[in-house]
């Protein structure tokens, strides 16, 4: 699958959620695009990746 | 539609004039990014704002918000409606001292066409960009993260992030690890973020 324009190899069954925690994310300052639509943060845990998907993953920082 | 060009349009092109008097924009925030928005569109002719913010002005607002020595203490969206209507007196305004969230953004920000997100902590601004764009299906945002500091002016820049979220900012200089808040910067980051309300009104006219 591709994660933020690069391709990555989907090792194991894996949910949204699952990716965010093992790339170092913090959930509560992020958005998440799955082939082009935004994924709703309710549903992180139970969108499971698939090998073609495309994944962006915008994080914010503070400040304004 | 809209009021009659003035002469305080002048350099103020005439199909931009009539783009900007057709629309209506929400402005999430009215701190630095913000208040400085708000001020360049109600230069540009904007017609019309929606302004939320539940902080009033504070002394330490002064180094980079557009408020003044006299308006401290006042709401932030009732002191910045008195600047923007010195400026644009045609402007419509509408007001809300409401705190924003995921769950309440979609009814705040109701007919928007472009919402600016201009709040303080990287998790208002995720809730508030997953909130309009999981409740909002028209309505694109444009994010102001990443302008701390006095580092380099030329690494804030506008990307487009997703179908409907535009991203200014440097992404990195978050103000709990890079020291200030510093016009300069902060107003950049703003200047971007109106430039990117008028160019995606302008593609949409």
């Amino acid at each position: 699958m591709k994660v933020n324009g690069t391709y990555m190899e989907l090792t194991k069954r894996m949910t949204v959620g699952g990716l965010l925690e093992e790339q170092g994310y913090n959930r509560l300052r992020v958005a998440v695009e799955k082939n082009g639509e935004i994924i709703p943060k309710a549903e992180y845990d139970s969108a499971f990746l698939s090998e073609a998907d495309e994944l962006e993953i915008v994080s914010f920082v503070g400040g304004g | 539609m809209g009021a009659e060009k003035g002469e305080m349009f002048a350099r103020v092109p005439d199909k931009v004039y009539d783009r900007l008097q057709k629309s209506r924009v929400g402005i999430a925030g009215a701190g630095g990014l913000g208040s400085n928005i708000a001020v360049m569109l109600a230069r540009t002719g904007i017609s019309s704002l929606v302004l939320v913010d539940f902080d009033k002005v504070e002394e330490s607002n002064l180094n980079r918000q557009q408020y003044t020595l006299d308006q401290i203490g006042l709401d932030k969206v009732e002191a910045l409606a008195t600047n923007l209507k010195k400026i644009n007196p045609g402007i419509t305004l509408t007001l809300s001292r409401e705190k924003i969230t995921e769950e309440n953004c979609h009814i705040l920000f109701k007919d928007c066409q472009i919402v600016c997100e201009a709040l303080d902590a990287a998790d208002q601004k995720a809730g508030l960009i997953n909130g309009i764009l999981t409740k909002c299906p028209g309505t694109k945002i444009i994010s102001g993260s990443g302008m701390a500091g006095y580092g380099d002016a030329n690494e804030i820049r506008t990307v487009k992030k997703m179908s409907r979220l535009y991203l200014c900012g440097d992404e990195k200089s978050d103000f709990e690890k890079v020291e200030g808040m510093l016009a300069p910067r902060v107003t950049l980051c703003a200047a971007h973020q109106a430039n990117q309300v008028i160019r995606l009104l302008m593609e949409e006219a």
